[in-house]
């Protein structure tokens, strides 16, 4: 969140805008429980919510940090939410009525956890489930969590998205009469429906991250903030649930991946592809970090796609040099992950790992299936894929073809510029092997 | 991902809602243009709600069209559109959609697609995977 101003000392360390906006993300999940427990209507309890952290990002900056954040919060939103619920009372009388019959003391409210039938922690666990209940569209599942889970503003993930806040806000209200429609109610799910609907957050999670991952330069910049709003949001389902292995999977993924971000882009903001990387460059911290994680929720978990590919991560991670990578390995971590979460990508990325380990016909031959698939024969990177294979192979007619096929069907700026690039540059070897 | 609909007109009188001037809609009996006109509602309201739709706008008659030309460094204008054709821009669309199967229903749904065409293009992003 980014708080305007702020002169005042704010609290804690740090300038009082940053402290402020961790404190706010952190009680965002938090106080919207409080609310719903107390008012039961999840969807104005939310807007009530998003209202009381712009309030407190304008405050608090300037008048410090309250003593009881959450509280404050709390008590601002329980404010704004009688207000709502006044307002929306007669339009949807039967619904509120049992609000409408208690009326909450607007001066004393009680603390977020003052109430509490559960520890705030499964608090951010129930959040997180209802946000991204089974009846929504994946990006309406992730606009909802980043801003009742994250505690981002409309604006803020408007700006990530790249859309016109109106259209946010309608997404996310949007999102929240289908939970409601649907009957999704604010509750940890019962037993039999708890993993299916972890397995959706942690896809929810993955997006984000990724949403902000593969954001590179310019216009873009600011979704890159949204890896670490995933990382942070993961970790903290880590540390609910340490000995989930998907989840810490998914932690140790986020972390080896991040950790090549300050390698990835050249300054002027051209993709690097992983083997011309400089490893220097590679977060250490980060790789330890996720290198642990995943180490440990091997030994110990069953396994589970994110766990392979943040295995398959760690093993890139290790390699000091592109040419000390180790292919069989990666190899046979693809072949786990082909049984555990087959798909398109992974075959795409399982076949690039045989090619370096056994060859680039091996390669070619894995994708061979894929190519009767039309909607991944109208895919950039399935060309983008054949086209290295091909190369390797010593087939340049072949590979600039596919690097142009690639470059064409992209609608990514930065990889139809790399794509651009393999294709001159072997076309300009042609030339040369022709005349030279 | 964002996509561009090019909404194309046949109509010769420019008022919008174009299609309404379109004279194969004209030709139409009642019903099936009251069902056309309906059918245009539902699908403004339905990608209204759902977040989908990022922007929407008509543009004014081709005839208040000029084209800018600069040659050898010297600017000409000259009244109407770029391209001289019989199906005219008649607005525009950006949504934004899981896929490009539903960019493409969205567009089939718009009564001018019966007509003349929409064009669906995707918008390109900034964001890349390495590779």
């Amino acid at each position: 969140m980014s708080v305007p101003g702020g002169g005042a000392a704010a609290g804690g360390p740090g300038p009082p805008g940053v402290r402020v906006e961790a404190v706010l993300r952190e009680a965002a999940p938090r106080a919207l429980a409080a609310l719903v427990r107390r008012f039961g209507n999840f969807e104005t309890a939310e807007d009530a919510v998003q209202e009381a952290l712009l309030a407190a990002a304008a405050h608090w900056p300037r008048e410090g940090l309250p003593d009881r954040p959450d509280a404050w919060l709390v008590r601002a939103a329980s404010r704004r939410m009688t207000d709502l619920l006044r307002g929306e009372a007669a339009a949807r009388r039967r619904e509120e009525r049992a609000a409408a019959r208690t009326p909450p003391d607007e001066l004393v409210a009680p603390s977020a956890d003052a109430d509490a039938a559960v520890p705030a922690g499964d608090d951010t666990l129930a959040v997180l489930l209802l946000c991204c209940h089974p009846a929504l569209t994946p990006p309406s599942q992730v606009a909802l969590t980043l801003r009742a889970a994250g505690g981002l503003t409309t604006a803020e993930i408007a700006r990530a998205f790249l859309v016109p806040e109106a259209t946010m806000a309608q997404r996310i209200s949007r999102a929240k009469q289908r939970i409601r429609a649907a009957g999704g109610r604010f509750r940890m799910p019962p037993e039999g429906e708890r993993d299916a609907r972890m397995r959706a957050v942690l896809h929810v999670l993955y997006l984000i991250f990724n949403e902000g991952y593969t954001a590179s330069s310019g216009p873009d910049l600011q979704r890159a903030e949204l890896t670490g709003e995933a990382i942070r949001l993961t970790r903290a389902v880590h540390g609910l649930l340490p000995g989930d292995g998907e989840v810490a999977g998914l932690l140790a993924l986020m972390l080896l991946t991040d950790a090549r971000r300050p390698a990835r882009t050249a300054p002027d903001g051209s993709l690097v592809p992983l083997a011309e990387q400089d490893r220097a460059r590679w977060d250490r911290a980060s790789i330890e970090e996720g290198t642990r994680l995943i180490t440990g929720a091997l030994a110990r978990a069953r396994l589970g796609p994110y766990q392979a590919q943040a295995a398959i991560a760690a093993v890139h991670a290790e390699a000091a040099r592109a040419r000390d990578t180790d292919w069989p390995q990666i190899v046979a971590l693809y072949e786990l992950l082909e049984r555990l979460d087959p798909g398109p990508v992974v075959t795409l990325n399982h076949a690039v790992a045989a090619a370096m380990a056994r060859g680039p016909r091996e390669g070619l031959a894995l994708l061979a299936p894929l190519a009767g698939d039309e909607r991944m024969a109208r895919h950039h990177r399935l060309h983008a894929v054949r086209a290295h294979l091909l190369e390797m192979d010593g087939d340049a007619a072949g590979a600039l073809a596919e690097f142009r096929a690639a470059a064409r069907l992209t609608t990514s700026v930065p990889e139809q510029r790399y794509l651009r690039g393999r294709a001159d540059r072997l076309a300009a070897m042609r030339q040369d092997a022709r005349y030279g | 991902m964002r996509y561009l609909l090019l909404i194309y007109t046949n109509a010769e009188n420019w008022e919008h809602p174009i299609f309404l001037r379109d004279p194969a809609f004209l030709a139409l009996p009642q019903e099936e243009r009251d069902a056309l006109s309906a059918q245009a509602e539902e699908l403004f309201a339905e990608i209204a709600e759902s977040g989908e739709l990022v922007v929407g706008t008509a543009l004014a008659d081709p005839a208040t069209a000029r084209t800018m030309r600069v040659r050898d460094g010297v600017p000409a204008a000259t009244d109407g559109p770029y391209v001289e054709a019989k199906e005219q821009l008649a607005g525009y669309f950006v949504v934004d959609c899981d896929s490009p199967e539903r960019a493409a229903e969205i567009a089939a749904r718009f009564p001018d697609a019966r007509f003349a065409g929409v064009e669906v293009r995707p918008i390109m992003g900034m964001s890349g995977q390495e590779m």
